[in-house]
């Protein structure tokens, strides 16, 4: 890619982002090349990083672990559906993980949580997501009776109008009045450690 | 049947011939079922009565042949029933005194007739036929008694298929039953006997006592309830402690370890946590359950139970005793008096069967469960650092020795406790104590069992989980103690703490949310410390999450409420990192929030500051804040504006005033200036830390010109005049009070009418405000002006009345104004109107010296200004007396008012007299040789007026104080020079005393005064010389005439 070219993109790019200045644009741009420019290497042409190539970067740089998580994470990214994640999806992606207002976040992380897209977290959306979470106890007759008592935990804790599942505004009120909710389901943000 | 007659029924030992039943109120219950189905079963199963057993019963019976009547063939000696078996044998046959019965028909008829010796029948039939089942339905249905499934018998059923077999069948069903229902009954009498009873532990302890006393050979020193008082139900502690099942409480001083504060409960009996300063008990249980008070005793003292081996002899008699009066003592309690014999001790085998029954069935019953477990655990962990809480303690009470010296006997006392209870772990009685918080399972609400759900998840859930099971908890009332304790109860503090050590910055905030709401609970503080919970949080401190900085500082500052806590913090650095979170707020524009869980910089720094302020409590930690450079730094946050800021701002800087360099600082800090204006705020906490900070520094006379200056004493002036917040008004009562101190800040006060609005607080206010009223309208009353408007305000009055107060500090500043007021002859007329001149005298009677000194310098004035002062000051019976004996006290400070005092008694001739009687000279003379100015000045003043009466000035030479006197002259003070100078020349009337002047070099001194400028010093040592110089002259002609 010549420098033209690139000094084209970052700008249109760093036109359409808030939370990055241009020279950081133009770094994330220069990753994302490489990274691709990897994968070409090794698999020949494509045209933006896939499902894998993405996992991988979420696993070795953001240190996360769950399987589902991540491929929600991706779908997250990949906002036109077509299983790889551009340079602009990219670009705007980052943005808001690394440096998304609250308000962002909870709109992504809702996004992610609502496993089949129709606006609502349901039990069983929730049952899926906290299935790992808790230590299997031999000697619990029912293994899942934990997880399905920790889901109506947290359906009291988040389901203002009561209707059994979370809508977006259930979240919303939940996550304002106690921040730590807003990754409830799974840590689907990078790291504050990190 | 068989099961509980093998296991249940208290044999007496083998080896007395045969076994017998011992009579104890269980075997009595087991005899009555037994009865009660016998007596019943020809009704109830006419069948099976006729059966006919294998083998007859046969035991020796007391019944006479007589007694029995139609349906018996009756002789002298024999009796045959007329039902008989196939064979014709009788059913029954008597021989007396041996008696068979083969049928149950028969034992039914039998112990009708029996009426009265019912009991003592079936008795001797259990004892006669160890085995009554295998009798009854011959010995192979006697196996079964184990494996005693339906099985079992339906088995036996179809193999001998008749209807003899049936029967049987039915019989040892029947017997199946008897038997479950006889182990049922019995296990309700053996839960019965288990609650001590009032009536037995007040036989114990009046028993203990009846062997405790001075000496080696008792078992204690002493025994005594803490209350007085018993309920009519013989129960000592209070009501609501009663319902508990508390008994009472006992102080048992055995004679090797300290005095223990020990529970009596229906459960047990255990040590508590002692009497506390206010003579309240602090009812916590520290110790394991012991089953009643012996045992706890001998666990505890080893003398105990060496000196109760050697008085075991008698001790069990006089039980005995008490087991023979039965009117005394009720029936139920028996077998509690006898499981209280002491294992290992020579009472009968039967006795200790009984014991180790009775245990091994509480053990099968009552589980010891988790919470129990985890109280062990803690407490263990606590005797680690017992030590240094054992100090803390010390340190903490100071302020009333005898307070902190019975808590000291306490402490000591648990430690004591707490080593012997570890020592003794491997010992069974760690399986006896009953775990009373099972039963009161029950009654927990159901926040309990939901909180400990939300901990099990906590700690086996990842870090999603975890989350969530942490907000899930923040939303129960963590401010109500049920949950607080709730959490603690079911292990939630170890979870909690230990997420603090994790790196899930989420999982940290969230326990850290938690903690910082329970730990308002004092019980939760210092569980936090045991389990370690201060050096992590003090770590969090250094994190680079904001919000994690805010939540362990305000964790810290609910923690740190008491001293091993605060010493936890400064051990562990925390000191250091609060003070550098204060200095977060440095510069005023934000950045933007990097972290969705970030807090502001002003946030941080107000929670370091609240942390700090919780710190400064503690000596040490003021002197670690002020070296961490934290004094600059709290004077740059008191110039900012957030209430929320300065509260715990100066709430620090109020605390650590209390220190001189910390008082140096905050002037050079230019601190005042901001306490002032912070005076003018509308909120009343701040106004009160504000002005509390102000008291503490106005010691100093520099700080007070600078609360002048800054214009702080009309904002104090004007506060005055709210007195609904008792705190505040004390705190600004306080301030004017050191204000006060300095001449220009009266005449301020003056002027704001601060002098009549601190009269009308004279009366209904609380003793913290009094005091500090009083000692401000002491220190106005210096000045003629006020004097007048005290009495024109009519607070002389209100001022004596507080004379017969006890608050030692009130009393200081009482006495002083009212020796203030009394300087006015108007006002000295009221006064002695009111009789405060009496009420004067009798604090010299105080135990506390402040207040006898200030007592004794209040009376100068006043005998000085009274009218017929020396009438006044004999009508006092006894009142000479009192003060001169005063003269052998060893404080400085009352040793010179009460030398002003006799200055001003000696003054009338009568009283000189009469205090010359009461030893005064040789008194005053010992107190020559002292080196302290004030006392110096006003012995002299006091030797120089007792020299007025007869010989006393000869009395003073003889008794050595002429001396010591010419050396004060050597002294930096004109005062001293002066009063010296004047006693001087009185004692220079008398021919030796001037020989011992002159040997000591007073001659050349006094020349030197000769020359000063005050008058009276001048004029005496001028006399003092020509007495000298005189008899120098008449001696030479003497000489040579």
């Amino acid at each position: 890619m010549n420098r033209k070219k690139l000094q084209k993109l970052t700008d249109t790019l760093t036109k359409n982002c808030k939370h990055f200045n241009k020279f950081e644009v133009n770094c994330l741009i220069r990753l994302y090349y490489n990274l691709v420019g990897d994968i070409t290497e090794r698999q020949g042409t494509v045209n933006g990083l896939d499902r894998n190539a993405f996992r991988n970067i979420l696993h070795v740089t953001f240190g996360m672990t769950d399987d589902m998580i991540m491929d929600r994470v991706f779908r997250g990214f990949d906002k036109d559906n077509d299983g790889n994640v551009s340079v602009s999806e990219w670009v705007y992606g980052l943005s808001l993980f690394l440096r998304g207002t609250l308000e962002e976040k909870m709109k992504y992380c809702f996004e992610v949580f609502d496993l089949n897209g129709d606006g609502f977290i349901s039990k069983e959306e929730m049952f899926h997501m906290l299935k790992n979470s808790l230590l299997k106890q031999p000697s619990e007759e029912d293994p899942d009776e934990g997880i399905k008592d920790l889901v109506e935990i947290t359906l009291k804790k988040m389901d203002n109008d009561h209707d059994g599942k979370l809508s977006f505004s259930d979240y919303e009120q939940a996550v304002r009045e106690e921040t730590l909710l807003l990754e409830a389901f799974g840590p689907c943000l990078p790291d504050p450690k990190k | 049947m068989g099961v509980a007659l093998g296991r249940l029924v208290q044999w007496t030992a083998p080896g007395h011939g045969t076994r017998v039943l011992e009579k104890t109120p269980l075997n009595e219950a087991i005899l009555k079922e037994i009865i009660m189905f016998a007596e019943s079963f020809i009704y109830k199963h006419p069948q099976e009565a006729k059966y006919v057993f294998v083998e007859p019963l046969e035991w020796k019976t007391d019944l006479n042949p007589s007694a029995f009547e139609s349906g018996y063939v009756v002789s002298a000696t024999t009796v045959k029933s007329e039902e008989s078996d196939e064979n014709g044998q009788p059913l029954l046959f008597l021989s007396v005194p041996q008696i068979k019965v083969r049928s149950f028909g028969q034992l039914s008829c039998f112990l009708l007739i029996a009426k009265d010796t019912k009991l003592k029948e079936a008795q001797a039939c259990i004892e006669g036929n160890r085995n009554p089942v295998a009798k009854i339905l011959g010995l192979d249905y006697n196996t079964m008694k184990e494996e005693s499934s339906i099985l079992n018998i339906l088995d036996k059923i179809t193999k001998d298929n008749d209807t003899e077999s049936e029967i049987k069948m039915k019989i040892a069903i029947l017997l199946k039953q008897l038997d479950v229902n006889l182990l049922n009954h019995s296990l309700k009498c053996i839960s019965l006997e288990i609650p001590l009873h009032p009536a037995a532990v007040k036989n114990d302890i009046e028993l203990l006592k009846r062997f405790s006393g001075k000496g080696e050979q008792t078992v204690l020193e002493s025994i005594k309830y803490t209350s007085d008082y018993e309920y009519p139900n013989g129960c000592r502690a209070p009501p609501w402690r009663q319902i508990l099942g508390e008994i009472c409480y006992v102080l048992v001083k055995p004679h090797d370890v300290e005095t223990l504060c020990i529970t009596c409960s229906e459960e047990g009996v255990f040590l508590n946590g002692g009497k506390t300063d206010d003579e309240e008990i602090n009812y916590e249980r520290k110790g394991v359950i012991y089953k009643d008070l012996v045992t706890c005793l001998k666990e505890k003292s080893a003398k105990f139970s060496e000196n109760m081996s050697k008085q075991k002899t008698r001790f069990n008699e006089e039980l005995q005793k008490e087991k023979n009066k039965p009117n005394e003592t009720p029936k139920k309690e028996a077998p509690g008096a006898l499981r209280k014999a002491i294992p290992g001790s020579d009472k009968t085998m039967l006795e200790k069967n009984q014991i180790n029954f009775g245990k091994s069935n509480m053990i099968k019953r009552l589980e010891p469960s988790l919470n129990w477990k985890t109280t062990i655990d803690s407490k263990e962990h606590r005797v680690s650092i017992h030590e240094e809480r054992h100090g803390g303690r010390v340190e903490k009470s100071a302020p009333s020795v005898s307070a902190g010296k019975a808590q000291l006997i306490r402490k000591s006392g648990e430690k004591v406790e707490e080593i012997v209870s570890e020592s003794s772990s491997e010992s069974e009685e760690d399986e006896e104590p009953p775990d009373h918080r099972q039963e009161a399972n029950a009654d927990l609400p159901s926040e309990y069992w939901q909180i400990q759900k939300l901990v099990k998840y906590l700690k086996g859930g990842n870090q999603t989980a975890t989350v969530i099971a942490l907000c899930s908890m923040k939303d129960f009332n963590l401010a109500q103690e049920t949950c607080q304790l709730a959490i603690r109860d079911v292990g939630g503090l170890e979870v909690l703490i230990n997420l603090l050590d994790t790196d899930e910055v989420k999982c940290k905030i969230g326990s850290l949310k938690i903690l910082k709401e329970i730990s308002h609970n004092p019980q939760i503080r210092r569980n936090i410390v045991d389990l370690g919970g201060l050096p992590i949080m003090v770590n969090i401190l250094d994190s680079p999450h904001k919000s994690l900085k805010c939540l362990a500082a305000e964790t810290i500052a609910n923690v740190a409420k008491f001293r091993r806590a605060r010493w936890a913090v400064r051990h562990h650095g925390g000191i250091t990192k609060l003070v550098a979170l204060l200095d977060c707020a440095q510069n005023s524009a934000e950045p933007a929030q990097s972290s969705l869980y970030d807090a502001r910089d002003v946030e941080v720094a107000r929670c370091g500051a609240l942390a700090l302020w919780s710190c400064s409590k503690s000596y040490a930690n003021k002197e670690a804040i002020r070296k961490a450079g934290g004094i600059p730094l709290l004077a740059r946050l008191l110039k900012t504006s957030h209430e929320n800021m300065l509260i715990p701002v100066v709430g620090t800087l109020q605390e650590c005033a209390s220190e001189e360099n910390y008082r140096a600082a905050i002037k050079a800090e230019r601190i005042i200036e901001n306490l002032v204006k912070n005076l003018n705020s509308e909120n009343e906490q701040l106004q009160e830390h504000c002005a509390m900070a102000i008291y503490q520094c106005a010691e100093d006379e520099e700080t007070r010109d600078l609360v002048r200056m800054h214009g702080g004493l009309k904002p104090l002036a004007t506060l005055l005049n709210n007195t609904d917040n008792k705190e505040r008004l004390a705190a600004v009562t306080g301030a004017i009070w050191k204000c006060s101190i300095s001449k220009e800040n009266v005449t301020k006060f003056r002027e704001y009418k601060a002098i009549e609005t601190l009269v009308g607080l004279l009366t209904d206010q609380p003793e913290e405000v009094l005091v500090n009223v009083v000692g401000a309208l002491g220190e106005c009353c210096q000045e003629y002006e006020n004097r007048v408007i005290v009495r024109k305000c009519g607070g002389i009055q209100p001022l004596v009345n507080l004379l017969v107060g006890i608050n030692q500090a009130l009393l200081v500043n009482v006495t002083k104004a009212v020796g203030a007021c009394a300087v006015e002859p108007e006002n000295m007329m009221i006064i002695d109107r009111l009789d405060g001149v009496r009420l004067l005298w009798s604090l010299l009677k105080n135990p506390h010296p402040d207040v006898k000194a200030s007592a004794a310098w209040a009376l100068c004035p006043c005998i000085q200004n009274a009218k017929d002062a020396g009438e006044m000051v004999r009508s006092f019976v006894g009142g000479l007396e009192l003060v001169v004996n005063l003269l052998k006290s060893d404080n400085k400070e009352v040793l010179a008012s009460v030398c002003a005092a006799i200055t001003n008694i000696a003054k009338d001739q009568e009283n000189l007299a009469v205090i010359t009687d009461h030893g005064v000279v040789p008194l005053l003379s010992k107190l020559a040789n002292t080196n302290n100015d004030k006392l110096r000045r006003h012995l002299a003043e006091a030797i120089s007026c007792c020299c007025m009466w007869g010989r006393n000035r000869v009395a003073f030479g003889e008794n050595k104080a002429v001396a010591p006197l010419v050396r004060y002259l050597k002294s930096n003070d004109a005062n001293v020079h002066r009063a010296t100078a004047q006693a001087l020349y009185q004692l220079s009337e008398d021919a030796d005393n001037c020989i011992t002047m002159h040997e000591n070099g007073a001659v050349k001194l006094l020349l030197h005064m000769v020359g000063s400028p005050d008058q009276d010093l001048q004029e005496a040592a001028a006399g003092c010389i020509s007495n000298i110089r005189r008899l120098a002259l008449a001696t030479e002609k003497a000489r040579y005439t």
